[in-house]
């Protein structure tokens, strides 16, 4: 099966790609994706979408210079004018001896299946009756859940396909769906509100119990939720937290950052920058993570790159331009915001090489301190720049080894440097959440909490 | 953009199975981008986003679809399946008559971008990139980035509405990096406006570069920010976003009609200190939220939120208006043809109140002086909301003295409210605008606000 349009992806990025005049290089990337989704309140429905879209974004280097264009259509006009306004763009950059675009070069992508039939034939009656029977269990959960702002159900499947006039081709499709909840739970004039979700390929990979149970708890455990004094304590991370963490952390390892002097990892390759229990790869091979791929968006294969080893920094990672200047290959690292923009540099699948203990485990070690099951204001209290970290943050305390009373309007600070170097503890219990990153229990062993 | 006739055609297949309301909104979105980044003018972007998208509504449901083809086999598809969901409803024919309305004021811009040679907007990256540099030998990166976006939008619903709108929004960002003994520090400047290339006669490119550098080159010295709650004076249009976040997302009706606001039932009631009177505003010409019309179609509007610390209002879009059997609020947005609209802010601020504002920080013994702010979140439920300080100082003894590092505030909404002791005279729009982001929709909105003292919030910084 394919989504629909009548234009295949692969001949059309090949016939473009083949415009290329003497003296240029041309990559075009096209993608199309149909996605529904389904918002249940109430026992009805709210709101049911659906739709596909499809667009190309055109990369044109020519004499060392760069242009760009893109347009939400793959009418052949469109096309045409397109090619023609990314070709005048390349008129006006700064030339770049190490503006280029991939080549092959001999790696052999993963043998990963991330596309599921199942997904195209399920009904979208089937995809409300699992919102609505999501909604119906979470209320039904505990009686302190007084309604379910929102339950939802939500899927994708999507193709996408590069050439270039430097031999690149490549092309790869995926689905992905996803059921989400966001339970309100009240006691008196008091509401807390907990999300719960679970994500798969096919309909038939999602865990309504897990979002259900998430869901429940996340929003009853906050209930009497207090601001607590401040103080320097242990703190540690839920699984979900730690996705996000690894996702900032990718941003201080990408070679384009340490090029420009923005990273604060730039001088310190074959360093210990770490905890020694902290060995991170990214490894988009691995068919378990959600972000799993066989291509990179330049259409390199992507493969497993090691950045940091029992705490010494091994590498960053690299597209095919930062690779070049940077004098090393690309490590198929080119990740785009869709057909809208040009490759930039990121991780997909990052993970840390997990410990021996659960949550349960390693909140027991640390014995008193915080225990973080949310954040907040992530783009404005992280600079991956300075290394200055400081976020809103709602947990349960842990006193004598167990987790005790919730706390809420609080933030935890400390420095991405300090924290990576104070890190106590990985857990054992690994989940590949949304996101570019496992989710693992993280423990560090000082940060300063603010409250009251 | 599209055929008057043929949108009557689509929305006439749209409630063939029976929803009662429907509308189509078509929008050509064409754009352009220049970006430099270590002293190389990176590259020049365009596009084009060009389609529509088409609700049906019977009862509380609402089914939706897009396309970005825009003839007549194209929509009367999307009318198809966007009906597909409003198949329960009454079934039969409708027709519907169409009137025209007015076409959107926001078409008063100056110079269209795409009248403006490419290199002209090049050159003003380099001429930023230049004087960013010369604001001291430790600046040792910057990025400049120039954008600008025309968005043609037409509505058009089975009520017989048929508007049409035509917005031009141009922006300008730099970020500088400063380096020294203590390591590296950012600093930011943005400006953001609803217009075109004309922008740049009121704007020097140069002034925004120097204050993006001396920002990165000003926290090189600065402290760890404290740890706890105390006294916080957040300088005129440098804040606005406290109350976008601290009010702003709680008084939008569709999180008042669940419940899921701390704000919900609380009209007429004191829910801030009286110095407090709080104005969303769409007409604001060239401010970055402003715009004719919603994109429902309906007339932007000034709508007082709070008027002297009692809660007048909330905002609201077609769906929640029509619910709660009253006019819409003109804050039906979307970020594309490609999503569904809900109640969004436009252009939030706070009126100016009569202290002098110099006074409100003499008369602060000990606390921190939020200079600019870089975003924050909310928590809807709970009140309890974030925001970042990017440029702040401490104040000790009545004086602003030394520079603090990066941190996030905290507070809880109606907490921070009625905390307000110190409203000054000065007033001033935050110079960049913002991108609002809800259940995924990114909208251009706007914030102002005059200096401003709150007595306590909780400074999340590590000195002890």
């Amino acid at each position: 099966m394919t989504i629909g349009g009548e234009v295949d992806l692969q001949a059309l990025v090949a016939r473009v790609a083949g415009w290329a005049r003497a003296g240029e290089q041309v990559e075009a990337y096209a993608a199309r994706g149909r996605e529904t989704d389904v918002v249940v309140y109430e026992g009805a429905i709210e709101s049911l979408s659906s739709a596909t879209s499809q667009g190309l974004g055109l990369r044109v280097i020519v004499g060392d210079r760069q242009g760009f264009a893109y347009a939400g259509s793959l009418d052949e006009d469109v096309v045409a004018e397109t090619m023609a306004e990314a070709r005048d763009n390349a008129a006006f950059g700064t030339p770049d001896e190490h503006l280029g675009l991939a080549v092959p070069d001999g790696v052999v992508p993963a043998p990963l299946d991330l596309w599921r039939e199942e997904l195209a034939g399920f009904p979208d009656a089937a995809k409300v009756d699992l919102a609505l029977d999501l909604e119906r269990r979470v209320l039904g959960g505990d009686t302190r859940i007084r309604s379910v702002q929102s339950a939802s159900y939500g899927d994708t499947a999507s193709e996408s396909a590069v050439a270039t006039s430097t031999g690149i081709s490549a092309s790869t499709r995926r689905t992905g769906c996803y059921l989400a909840a966001v339970a309100l739970a009240a006691d008196g004039d008091e509401t807390q509100v907990g999300v719960g979700y679970s994500v798969g390929r096919q309909p038939a990979d999602l865990d309504t119990d897990e979002a259900v149970r998430d869901a429940v708890e996340r929003s009853t455990r906050m209930l009497g939720a207090r601001k607590p004094a401040s103080a320097r304590l242990a703190v540690v991370f839920d699984k979900r937290v730690t996705t996000t963490l690894l996702g900032i952390l990718a941003g201080t390892l990408s070679g384009d950052a340490v090029l420009k002097g923005r990273s604060l990892f730039a001088s310190r390759l074959g360093e210990r920058v770490g905890a020694g229990v902290i060995t991170l790869a990214d490894d988009p091979t691995d068919a378990r993570a959600y972000g799993a791929a066989r291509y990179d968006s330049e259409g390199l294969a992507c493969r497993r790159n090691v950045l940091i080893r029992d705490g010494v920094l091994q590498g960053f990672v690299y597209n095919t331009y930062a690779g070049r200047r940077a004098g090393a290959a690309s490590t198929a690292s080119a990740v785009r915001g869709g057909f809208r923009s040009t490759p930039g540099i990121g991780c997909r699948a990052l993970a840390l090489e997990p410990g021996d203990r659960d949550e349960a485990a390693i909140v027991a070690r640390v014995g008193n301190g915080l225990l973080v099951r949310s954040i907040s204001g992530v783009h404005s209290g992280v600079n991956s720049v300075s290394g200055d970290f400081s976020v809103g943050a709602e947990g349960l305390m842990i006193r004598d080894g167990a987790t005790a009373e919730p706390v809420r309007e609080i933030t935890i600070a400390s420095t991405i440097q300090r924290m990576l170097g104070d890190v106590v503890a990985v857990g054992n219990d690994v989940e590949w959440l949304p996101g570019s990153a496992a989710g693992v229990t993280l423990a560090v062993g000082e940060m300063s909490m603010s409250g009251a | 953009m599209v055929d008057p006739h043929l949108v009557q055609r689509v929305l006439d297949a749209a409630l063939r199975t029976g929803g009662d309301f429907a509308e189509v909104f078509a929008e050509d979105r064409r754009s352009s981008a220049a970006r430099l980044d270590d002293g190389r003018v990176e590259q020049l972007s365009s596009g084009r986003d060009r389609g529509a998208g088409i609700r049906v509504v019977v009862g509380d449901t609402t089914g939706f679809a897009h396309t970005a083809d825009l003839t007549e086999a194209g929509l009367l598809q999307a009318a198809a399946a966007a009906g597909a969901a409003a198949r329960d409803g009454g079934g039969g024919t409708r027709r519907v008559a169409l009137a025209r309305g007015g076409s959107g004021e926001s078409r008063r811009f100056g110079v269209l971008p795409e009248s403006v040679a490419k290199h002209r907007k090049v050159e003003l990256l380099l001429r930023a990139d230049d004087a960013g540099r010369s604001a001291g030998s430790a600046v040792t990166q910057m990025t400049v980035a120039y954008a600008d976006a025309r968005r043609q939008i037409l509505v058009a619903n089975s009520d017989g509405l048929l508007v049409d709108d035509d917005v031009v929004r141009t922006s300008f960002r730099v970020s500088a990096v400063a380096s020294g003994d203590t390591g590296m520090q950012q600093g930011y400047e943005n400006v953001a406006r609803t217009a075109g290339f004309e922008l740049f006669d009121d704007v020097e490119v140069e002034e925004v570069a120097r204050t993006a550098a001396d920002r990165a080159l000003a926290k090189l010295a600065a402290r760890p920010a404290p740890t706890g709650e105390m006294p916080v004076v957040i300088k005129a249009g440098r804040g606005a976003v406290l109350f976008h976040e601290a009010c702003g997302h709680g008084l939008e009706a569709d999180a008042i009609e669940k419940r899921a606001s701390v704000f919900a039932g609380q009209v007429g009631e004191r829910v801030a200190s009286t110095a407090v009177t709080l104005v969303d505003d769409g007409t604001m010409a060239r401010e970055w939220g402003a715009s004719a019309i919603d994109d429902e179609g309906a007339p932007a509007a000034r709508n007082v939120l709070v008027q002297d610390g009692v809660l007048t209002d909330y905002m609201w879009d077609f769906l929640r208006s029509r619910r709660a059997g009253r006019a819409s609020s003109g804050n039906g947005r979307r970020q594309s043809y490609q999503h569904l609209p809900m109640v969004r802010m436009t252009n939030t601020y706070l009126l100016p109140g009569e202290e002098d504002p110099d006074e409100i920080v003499r008369q602060t013994p000990y606390g921190v002086y939020v200079a600019q702010i870089n975003g924050g979140q909310v928590n809807t439920v709970t009140g309890d909301f974030v925001f970042g300080m990017s440029e702040a100082f401490l104040i000790e003894d009545g004086e602003v003295t030394v520079a603090l590092r990066g941190a996030n505030l905290i507070g809880n909404g109606p907490e921070v409210l009625r905390r307000i002791d110190a409203v000054g005279s000065d007033f001033a729009m935050a110079s960049g605008g913002g991108t609002c982001g809800k259940n995924g929709q990114g909208v251009p909105v706007g914030m102002g606000q005059p200096t401003l003292r709150v007595t306590a919030m909780t400074i999340g910084g590590t000195a002890a």
